[in-house]
């Protein structure tokens, strides 16, 4: 790890190890005042981007854009009856990337007056003028009508950023002393907030102004037998939505309980952190005296929360055509699902597999009304009736496919970065048939009935990975019998894909969402969310992960 | 701008400290300017420069704090700063964790910091981008690789007249060769403090020569092996090493859930619980591989054996925790020094009657904390080796082990090299869990 990263990570507090992942806290730490700081006028923004897209122009670029974004974290982190840190923190600059002499270049700056941006562009061309020597594959752009000036705005209720640090900080600790109450021996709660304000301007004619909002609410529990030795741990089964503070009150029509027998309880549209703090805690204490599993064949029964991952790893990822064409082999990977590949028709899934990418469900991570290069968003087929039939492209990569128009799913973390192809949000459909989770778990003989995202890891090209949970039940002739531990389980992704035997109806559909999926070099994250139904999938060979140091 | 030299540094810091009327104050000043190109499919994808120099000032009332930030120096904006600290400080909760600014430390030096570095183009870079591509296509073969230089200092000053300044520089690169029917893959990774030791044509040549050896691999049957894991599969993508040197907090080890926990209560500190040939110590002052001599608060990073001869010798302690137990605190700021041998990556080949030579391991995930197992795959380049010589390549695989496991079944330990900033050898393993097989390449 190198000290710039490991001193920025310190100041989270060594008790947020416990938390699944980090998203990036980019940008600078800001006092709380600042954020309702009015920054971004449209009026004035276009005036800034109409400077860098003519500086752009006149250096000599064939095509402009330029991205001026402010970019907004609020993070609270607890542990048990205390504050650990609240870190507020703003970026603002701009982006400028250009095509000259059939190269990209970019340049960025935090100079967001029209001398800066007008740099900041001339630099872009300076920096593709350059690279052009090295350019064997001149840019070819899909075309894009220009948009003239439109506006886009997440659909939130209440502004997470408006509403009082000390009420979110006593839903953490109210959370925490639930947990403490039900038998945790530590818990570490945290509540992530985004909003991103992005004015974009390109060439074509297009001056789009949004405001995207993200939350993330979740915990960690953590349960010791000191007499044993041993400790278990469970992490939240919120997700991270594109939602704003209505997420964190429960509604009871959001609420969807698990197959009977256990004790689970899954969260659509809000999500009720009391009542799963506390529920964690049973669990976690169940999991220290659990069944270990014994290894073999395993029908699974795979709740929306897990799901979600394993499409993210095993769909998603694969389906990214940068990775497919190779931009990605010295760092994220390449891809089974090759142009070749698919032209070959193989199923990648039963029939029942039918997976659909979008960057407009409300409430999802994904959902923006324009992506990073000015192309309105949309909803498109991956694969249909278990056959691959499409890709996830952006303007520059569209012609390799034999398209003429983009996805939509172009993204940057933040004004600093270039932006690039992205995961939409990838998800599978329910079932048309009136299925619930009762009624599927009731035909299984012999399976595991897994809940919530846990280890995960899969192979640069995506055919081999595993993937673990938090909570496991044993299935026996049609019921729940117990928890189990110590489960993972091991497939190929087409193997899996076309054991897919069930899926539940759409009242049980729900998204689960990562703040922070990790792509290019440098690395930047992304946000994105996976719809599913709770599914089963035939025969899938489960490991025991229990081991004696 | 961006690397502002001890005075200069100093002199907006003590500027800071004279505006601040809190019980405590404390600032870091960081700066960098960095650089980098990416290519892949032998063209040059992305390239990309940029300058930062940041003040965050952290202000106390009691046990009460509050940070505040700025990127302009001019006395109006770090007087505001400091203001806004200290407003921020007055409504803050108070940090039952909270300990007093450290008084002023004696730090060791490190060769940190290497000229020819700092003064790196994008001429350079282009040049090793070109001379990685150049070497492929004369092969046909495909690069995709990765360069990022940057110079860096960091800062600190607090009420107590603590002092700190340091400056960094690095040269980061990895490449991934692939041949053109997709079935070889081979890959090399370093970096540096001084770029005068880079030498792009020489690491991408390594990953060449993988990549063409690994064509047609064939399938063997998961289970345990003896392995050879290079540096790069010990700690590239943040590594069982890594893993391993992180899990050694005394606050968690304390509360019962690390592997370091003892049954019952306490620690497992003055264990033996790794070959007698593990020694793993933090050493920023190594000159293979030197980091950083300070923590962000000022705290010194010295020389501390955390595996010594096998024997569990020193946790971290963060200052609060060390308080608390009555023992020094412990700096650290993430890079550490694994004990080597002689026997080069060759030499260990040599002596192997049977196992498998491991380039890479990759998407390592924990599975779980109790015993540190962690999972993960091999990657491009992955050998099978009968009679001490590489025989053929092989398919890669999925493994499952705990690297608590695995540094008990050494068989021999090769030369450190640096690598992530860290110096780690190549490692000889016996009955490496492998569980399954990828098609991957």
């Amino acid at each position: 790890m190198k000290r710039r990263d490991f001193v920025g990570l310190t100041s989270l507090a060594a008790g947020a190890l416990f938390l699944p992942s980090f998203p990036s806290l980019a940008g600078e730490p800001v006092e709380l005042a600042r954020l309702f700081d009015p920054v971004m006028d449209a009026a004035i923004n276009k005036r800034l981007a109409d400077a860098a897209l003519n500086a752009a122009k006149s250096a000599g670029a064939s095509y402009a854009d330029v991205r001026i974004g402010r970019y907004l974290n609020q993070a609270l982190f607890t542990r048990e009856k205390q504050v650990q840190n609240i870190a507020n923190t703003e970026s603002y600059g701009a982006g400028v990337r250009v095509i000259a002499n059939g190269t990209w270049g970019f340049a960025a700056t935090n100079n967001v007056s029209e001398a800066g941006l007008a740099k900041a562009a001339q630099l872009a061309v300076q920096i593709a003028k350059a690279n052009a020597k090295a350019q064997k594959e001149p840019v070819k752009l899909a075309p894009q009508k220009g948009y003239g000036e439109v506006s886009w705005k997440a659909p939130i209720q209440q502004n997470a950023f408006e509403v009082p640090i000390a009420q979110k900080v006593d839903l953490l600790l109210a959370a925490n002393a639930k947990a403490m109450e039900n038998g945790a021996s530590f818990v570490n709660s945290a509540l992530f907030q985004v909003n991103e304000q992005k004015y974009f301007a390109s060439t074509d004619g297009s001056y789009i102004d949004q405001d995207i909002h993200r939350i993330w609410p979740t915990f960690g529990i953590t349960v010791v037998d000191r007499s044993t030795g041993k400790f278990r741990t469970r992490q939240a089964l919120s997700a991270s939505m594109g939602l704003g503070y209505e997420y964190l009150t429960p509604k009871a029509q959001d609420k969807i309980a698990g197959p009977a027998g256990s004790d689970v309880i899954g969260y659509k549209n809000s999500y009720d952190i009391l009542e799963d703090a506390a529920l964690a805690a049973k669990q976690t204490k169940q999991k220290l005296t659990a069944k270990s599993v014994t290894p073999g064949k395993y029908d699974l029964v795979l709740d929306p929360h897990h799901l979600g991952l394993t499409i993210h790893e095993s769909v998603g990822h694969p389906l990214e055509l940068d990775r497919v064409l190779g931009y990605e082999a010295n760092f994220a990977g390449t891809s089974f699902a090759t142009l070749d590949w698919k032209k070959q028709g193989k199923p990648y899934g039963s029939k029942l597999v039918n997976i659909v990418a979008d960057k407009r469900q409300p409430g999802s991570l994904g959902a923006v009304g324009y992506d990073d290069e000015g192309v309105q968003t949309k909803e498109w087929d991956l694969i249909k009736d278990g056959k691959l039939v499409d890709y996830q492209k952006i303007r520059d990569q569209a012609h390799i496919v034999g398209q003429n128009e983009s996805d939509g799913c172009c993204y940057a973390q933040s004004w600093q970065d270039v932006q690039f192809q992205r995961m939409p949000n990838v998800s599978l459909r329910p079932g048309a048939q009136k299925l619930s989770v009762d009624d599927m778990v009731k035909n299984v003989e012999k399976g595991i009935y897994i809940a919530g995202n846990g280890s995960f890891s899969i192979d640069q090209q995506r055919y081999n990975f595993q993937f673990g949970g938090q909570v496991f039940y044993a299935i026996e002739n049609g019921k729940i019998t117990g928890m189990l531990e110590d489960v993972a389980y091991q497939a190929n992704t087409l193997e899996f894909w076309n054991s897919c035997a069930a899926t539940c109806d759409q009242s049980d559909y729900r998204l689960v969402g990562f703040f922070n999926d990790g792509k290019g070099q440098p690395s930047q994250s992304s946000a994105v969310s996976h719809g599913s139904a709770t599914t089963r999938f035939n025969g899938v060979n489960v490991i025991n992960t229990a081991r004696k140091i | 701008m961006p690397i502002l030299s001890k005075d200069d540094a100093q002199a907006i810091l003590k500027k800071v400290m004279s505006f601040t009327k809190a019980d405590e104050c404390e600032a870091n000043l960081n700066g960098r300017t960095s650089g980098n190109v990416r290519y892949a499919r032998n063209t040059v994808t992305t390239a990309g420069a940029a300058d930062n120099v940041s003040l965050v000032v952290q202000c106390w009332f009691g046990r009460r704090s509050g940070v505040a930030t700025c990127n302009q120096f001019d006395e109006e904006t770090l007087r505001r700063c400091v203001q806004r600290a200290e407003e921020i400080a007055r409504l803050a909760p108070e940090d039952p964790d909270y300990m007093p600014r450290l008084s002023p430390q004696q730090y060791l030096a490190a060769n940190s910091f290497a000229q020819s570095t700092a003064g790196i183009t994008p001429d350079f870079r282009a040049q090793a981008a070109g001379d990685s591509i150049a070497l492929c296509e004369a092969r046909k073969l495909t690069a995709a690789g990765y360069l990022e230089d940057g110079a860096s200092f960091a800062a600190i000053r607090n009420s107590k007249g603590l002092e700190a300044y340091q400056q960094f520089t690095n040269v980061d690169f990895s490449v991934t060769v692939r041949t053109p029917d997709g079935l070889g893959s081979g890959y090399a990774v370093a970096d540096f403090t001084d770029a005068a030791k880079f030498d792009a044509k020489a690491l991408t040549k390594v990953a060449a020569d993988k990549a063409s050896a690994s064509v047609s691999a064939k399938a063997i049957e998961p289970g345990k092996y003896t392995v050879i894991l290079e540096p790069a599969a010990l700690v590239s993508d943040e590594g069982l090493i890594n893993r391993l040197v992180y899990a050694f907090d005394a606050r968690e080890a304390d509360e019962g859930r690390s592997f370091l926990s003892k049954k019952g209560g306490g620690t497992r500190k003055g264990e033996k619980l790794f070959d007698s040939r593990v020694s793993i110590s933090v050493d920023p002052t190594n000159p293979l591989a030197p980091s950083g001599v300070f923590d962000n608060e000022g705290l010194p990073v010295k020389k501390l054996p955390i595996i010594e001869k096998g024997v569990v010798k020193n946790l971290y302690y963060s200052r609060f925790w060390a308080e608390k137990n009555k023992v020094a605190p412990t700096g650290f700021t993430g890079n550490f020094v694994m004990e080597g041998g002689t026997a080069s990556t060759a030499d260990l080949i040599k002596s192997t009657q049977k196992g498998i030579l491991v380039t890479r391991l990759w998407y390592i995930r924990d599975v779980d904390p109790q015993t540190l197992l962690v999972t993960g795959l091999t990657r491009d380049g992955t050998f099978y080796i009968e009679k001490g010589k590489i025989k053929h390549p092989i398919k890669n695989m999925r493994f499952n082990e705990s690297p608590v496991i695995m540094l008990n079944n050494i068989e021999a330990v090769g030369r450190a090299q640096r690598l992530g900033g860290n110096l780690v050898p190549p490692l000889k393993i016996r009955d490496f869990t492998f569980t399954s097989l990828s098609d991957a390449v």
